[in-house]
């Protein structure tokens, strides 16, 4: 049974400095509030995984939290480089940045081999790009009935998944749709695992194309609303596409980007709304 | 009174609006299409709402069959999701409709492309741990490249953008020249058209080797060499491109409109 929590008191008990952390959220459903609890409890050394980085974990690398990254794709979606991983990239600020670099078709897989419960996963991928020569965990194999040669990539099995969805009833099971990305995988596929939702219901009603995550497969739920903020929540929320464009200003400079996180993150409580309810 | 000096009147387009249409000319009604945001976006859209009106539009955000009203502002824009035919996960779009070659046309830009339309999208200068420019990634190109049935890339061309050599190989286009797609095992026909903002490249039937086919109007086969970093190879032919046409030009102006439109709760 997943519990319910404060967003505080389940990023303390389930986030530790080191893990490797998956943070997903197709454009949609990205757990930015999330992410802010991490920076202000001051998360080091993290092995940050997650396909399309965005300006979520720009935030994290450029606070320092991590010391690599997991992606596929790094840009700030319709608007262009994410500037606090590219400093930290070129320029080892403000801690030098591993990366392991994949396609989307490649990170995919390695979380259905996650969620499966297998060693690795199988895909026609990679095949003549560079990619192979810089990232270890790219391998080719040998189908044993055919003879054709694929690729192999590990399982990806995070410490920690964390997502968000539109909603959870009180025993935890929670219910997404729209774009659901990779979340389901994640979720499945990591030892521990947080869901942040826009509300707690007494009841899920359906709804066309969701996907349900049941409550003993899920650790912790907490009631977040706007938890996605600038992404956005279908059904809740749309997404905030001024501030991907404000980004880019905001990030591009070390003194501007730390004065933002300071007086928007770090001096900012945001609290669900079971904060202080639960220990 | 004076006499009016004959010059060319000023092109009522700009070079990125014939590139755009170009574009979109390229894909049939009824295709099934693997969509990148900006430009392919752009023009998979256009052609939808002029003369490909059943063209299924597959973004890897696990939307099949999307029928936006405006253009999306990204892969996972809640308009996707609306009205698709379907809305998979990503693994799904990948694994069960790319891969086993279910989609006609992938749609690829690129920062970096060489003559046999090899693609970067990675990094440019230094090395690849301290590159001088780190780029975005791959995302889903390295597939999409290897799995449609064939492939068409949207780029502007520039000395900075077409070059002799690639820094990183992030999607194989032709590899080194004919036979390397086969050698390698990718299944998809690869590049069919590169459109630029001066032109159209289409591969060498023997060689693969990018050829110059078609100028857009205004545009010379000089300045498209002094775009390009390596010899340019020229058809014997170069064709004109069929300019814009008014209601080409009154849609994707009328698209380009609704970026800036506030969307509502969906």
């Amino acid at each position: 049974m997943a519990e319910i929590s404060s967003l505080r008191h389940a990023v303390s008990s389930l986030v530790r400095d080191g893990d490797v952390v998956a943070m997903e959220g197709f454009t949609h459903l990205i757990p930015f509030a999330a992410a802010h609890e991490v920076i202000r409890q001051q998360r080091r050394d993290l092995t940050l995984v997650r396909m399309t980085p965005d300006l979520i974990y720009d935030q994290l690398i450029g606070m320092g939290c991590a010391r690599s990254l997991v992606f596929s794709w790094g840009g700030n979606p319709g608007v262009g480089s994410l500037h606090r991983f590219r400093d930290a990239v070129e320029n080892g600020w403000p801690v030098p940045l591993e990366l392991e670099e994949h396609s989307h078709a490649g990170m995919a897989n390695r979380y259905v081999a996650g969620a499966s419960g297998l060693p690795f996963a199988v895909l026609r991928g990679y095949t003549g790009t560079d990619l192979p020569l810089h990232t270890a965990n790219i391998a080719s194999i040998v189908c044993p009935f055919t003879g054709e040669t694929l690729t192999a990539v590990p399982a990806l099995q995070p410490d920690v998944t964390i997502v968000h969805a539109q909603r959870a009833d009180r025993h935890g099971n929670v219910q997404m749709w729209g774009i659901v990305g990779v979340q389901k995988e994640a979720v499945l596929a990591a030892k521990r695992s947080l869901v942040t939702v826009e509300e707690i219901v007494d009841r899920l009603e359906p709804v066309a194309g969701q996907v349900i995550l049941p409550s003993w497969a899920v650790t912790a739920v907490a009631e977040v609303p706007g938890g996605a903020h600038p992404s956005y929540t279908h059904g809740y929320s749309e997404r905030d596409n001024d501030f991907y464009v404000q980004w880019d200003a905001i990030s591009r400079d070390r003194d501007t980007f730390l004065a933002w996180m300071k007086e928007n993150v770090l001096d900012l409580e945001r609290v669900g709304a079971t904060d202080g309810r639960v220990p | 009174m004076t006499l009016a000096v004959d010059v060319e009147p000023a092109q009522p387009w700009t070079a990125d609006e014939m590139m755009t249409v170009a574009a979109a000319r390229q894909l049939h009604d009824g295709a099934a299409c693997f969509v990148g945001i900006g430009l392919p976006s752009t023009a998979a859209n256009l052609a939808r709402a002029t003369h490909a009106p059943d063209l299924v539009l597959v973004y890897e955000s696990g939307c099949l069959g999307a029928k936006p009203d405006r253009l999306p502002l990204s892969i996972g824009d809640g308009v996707l999701a609306d009205d698709a035919d379907a809305v998979v996960s990503v693994a799904e779009v990948f694994n069960y409709w790319l891969q086993p070659g279910r989609i006609d046309v992938g749609f690829l830009g690129a920062a970096q492309l060489d003559r046999f339309a090899n693609i970067n999208t990675t990094v440019i200068g230094g090395t690849y741990a301290q590159p001088k420019v780190r780029l975005p990634g791959a995302g889903g190109a390295p597939e999409i490249a290897a799995s449609c049935r064939e492939v068409v890339i949207v780029v502007r061309q520039s000395l900075r953008t077409f070059v002799d050599r690639l820094d990183f190989v992030t999607s194989v286009g032709f590899g080194s020249g004919a036979g390397d797609r086969e050698r390698l095992g990718l299944r998809g026909a690869g590049p069919r058209v590169v459109i630029t903002d001066i032109g159209i490249l289409e591969p060498d039937a023997e060689t693969r080797e990018l050829t110059l086919t078609h100028l857009h109007p205004g545009a010379t086969v000089e300045q498209a060499r002094a775009a390009t970093g390596w010899p340019l190879a020229v058809a014997d032919e170069v064709s004109a491109t069929t300019p814009p046409t008014e209601e080409e030009l009154r849609v994707l102006r009328r698209l380009e409109a609704t970026k800036s439109t506030p969307v509502g709760v969906t």
